[in-house]
């Protein structure tokens, strides 16, 4: 039974294509560990018996030799996507009884492609926050435990993504990435996670947090098998007006493309205070693994990245502070009663959101505000072109850009809580993305003296997923990254 | 830029979101820090910079679809999730006396 969770997804459906392993044994064997993982706290609502039956089905296809390019595979979703007649939450009290009548785009695309539901995954409310604490439902713990053998934080704000993943439950999962949502858990989990190119992925079906920044992406446990769920999830969606159609490739033919005379944009700024010397440490070796390969190391600058986290935390309030203003106590499930109908919508906002969520808000309508608009929103989105065009101007002369994923590894519950600010440093690699709305992964590459894992963040040039996944496919070989975590939440 | 909870009760007027009094202190102190380290931003000449909204203005062009209906009937699937409605309607407190 054991087995059956180590597997990856193509060594999965090889055992199942030769029908030497039964969609109902694997669905079993991830339901039993799902179950015998709650104090991880990764799952708001299990779908077990969907699974069980979807599993039935995929049998069958398997057996009159109709399976799907994912049939039987089971997958964790963050609980910001919308599946149909499945409760959806966000995470948040605001949406704790909210069943959506519809399916979300790329959600869709999986179960087309014979995907199976396990449940729906944990996150930071609304994908707000980088350490999956400020959920409604609580916090999410990462199965890796520090050197102390103290419980830390997997990451956030697709926390359960990443330590559902790094756990071996499910074989992969989907998250969003606002800034660095996906990458920064991924990177404390020890997982693999990727961010599309703005674009890519239908936003359809997404609860919304900040529109123009918003992407989904997969958490898995390598290169390969990110490339698998990318065939599956990317598509042109009608029902998202900047959803691309631009031709997709098929990604895993690109992770074994050879990155021999390839060039890798170096940024003297990633080098900056704050980060761990270890992790600087890994990040040197990476680059001595890309050359020993026969790429080819270029020092690069990206002069303006220092202001990418204060734009990105006027831009991604005020984007949601606009999405948000729909949870208004009279179309979604929650609603404090008065007897005034402004009194109504200040009580129910009140009670339904957590305090991460209030102050993004807050901080969204004022730089939004009459008279702060320019001072605030117009230049961040000033600021936000020259973020652009500084990767434009290195992605002229590079094939990737390459650097740490976060500045420290995981750190302990509780830690980062007293200031807000100390907590959206730690997406300092990942933000400035985002902005300029470029595929990026973070593959695990090593432990640090604290047991914990680090991760290496590759950036592609805009709908260029291949070049990053070759890449990373390079380093996760030479990296050849195979620790797991004691499974230590088995017997609590 | 301080903001005093005068500010803050402003902005939770506008936010729609009804605040207690410590909520009120605390967030003056927060959303101080927060505006005074985003107050960097001035430090940077963007007086030739015209803004961009969105990564995929020049990764392709918006993808309008014909303004035709294409979905909808959905009148119960709408409503099912409301606090309150009654014959298809959400129901909300009188707001005309």
């Amino acid at each position: 039974m054991n087995e059956l969770i180590n597997l990856s997804i193509k060594e999965a459906l090889l055992l199942l294509n030769k029908k030497e392993l039964s969609p109902i044994d694997l669905i079993d064997a991830h339901i039993n560990e799902m179950e015998g993982a709650r104090s991880l706290n990764l799952f708001i609502t299990e779908t077990a018996d969907l699974a069980r039956e979807a599993a039935l089905s995929s049998e069958k296809n398997y057996n009159t030799n109709e399976a799907r390019p994912l049939e039987g595979i089971p997958f964790g979703i963050k609980d910001m996507f919308c599946t149909k007649d499945i409760r959806t939450t966000a995470s948040s009290k605001m949406l704790e009884n909210f069943v959506p009548p519809y399916e979300s785009t790329v959600t869709k695309n999986l179960w087309d492609d014979g995907a199976i539901l396990l449940g729906k995954l944990n996150n930071d409310e609304f994908a707000m926050g980088s350490s999956n604490e400020t959920s409604f439902f609580g916090a999410v713990k990462n199965p890796w435990k520090n050197s102390k053998k103290n419980i830390t934080v997997p990451g956030g704000s697709s926390g359960g993504s990443a330590a559902s993943i790094a756990a071996n439950i499910g074989i992969a999962s989907l998250g969003t990435d606002t800034g660095g949502s996906i990458r920064q858990p991924a990177s404390f989990t020890g997982t693999v996670g990727l961010k599309p190119t703005y674009g890519r992925c239908s936003r359809w079906g997404i609860i919304a947090f900040a529109s123009s920044l918003d992407q989904a992406g997969p958490i898995t446990k390598n290169i390969e098998d990110a490339a698998l769920v990318l065939n599956s999830i990317c598509s042109y969606d009608k029902k998202d007006s900047t959803s691309s159609n631009k031709k997709l490739p098929d990604f895993e033919k690109s992770i074994e493309k050879s990155i021999k005379g390839k060039k890798v944009g170096i940024p003297k700024e990633y080098n900056m205070d704050g980060v761990s010397q270890e992790i600087i440490s890994y990040w040197e070796k990476g680059k001595e693994w890309l050359v020993e390969s026969g790429a080819e190391l270029v020092d690069v600058s990206l002069p303006n990245i220092k202001y990418a986290l204060p734009c990105y935390y006027i831009i991604a309030p005020a984007e949601a502070s606009s999405n948000l203003a729909r949870y208004d106590g009279v179309k979604y499930t929650h609603r404090v009663d008065s007897d005034n109908i402004i009194d109504m919508y200040e009580a129910t906002r009140a009670e339904g959101f957590g305090s991460e969520v209030k102050r993004r808000i807050m901080i969204g309508t004022y730089v939004l505000s009459s008279g702060y608009y320019d001072a605030y929103y117009l230049k961040a989105q000033k600021v936000r072109a020259m973020i652009s065009q500084d990767f434009k101007n290195v992605f002229s002369e590079v094939d990737v850009i390459f650097g740490p994923s976060t500045p420290t590894t995981a750190f302990e519950v509780g830690e980062k809580n007293d200031d807000p600010i100390e907590m959206y440093l730690n997406d300092v690699f990942t933000v400035p993305v985002n902005l300029a709305g470029l595929p990026a992964l973070s593959v695990p590459v090593g432990l640090d003296s604290n047991k914990l894992p680090i991760g290496l963040q590759l950036i592609g040039n805009a709908f260029d997923e291949e070049s990053i996944l070759s890449f990373g496919r390079c380093i996760e070989k030479s990296a050849n990254f195979n620790s797991t975590p004691e499974r230590w939440w088995k017997n609590e | 830029m301080s903001i005093d909870n005068k500010i803050v009760e402003k902005i939770a007027k506008l936010s729609r979101i009804s605040l207690e009094d410590n909520e009120v202190n605390d967030l003056s102190l927060e959303l101080s820090q927060i505006l005074d380290w985003v107050e960097q931003l001035s430090e940077i000449n963007t007086d030739d910079i015209s803004p961009i909204f969105s990564s995929f203005d020049d990764a392709g062009d918006i993808n309008l679809r014909e303004d035709i209906i294409s979905d909808g009937g959905y009148r119960d699937k709408v409503i099912s999730n409301a606090p309150m409605s009654e014959d298809g309607f959400f129901l909300v407190p009188k707001v005309i006396d």
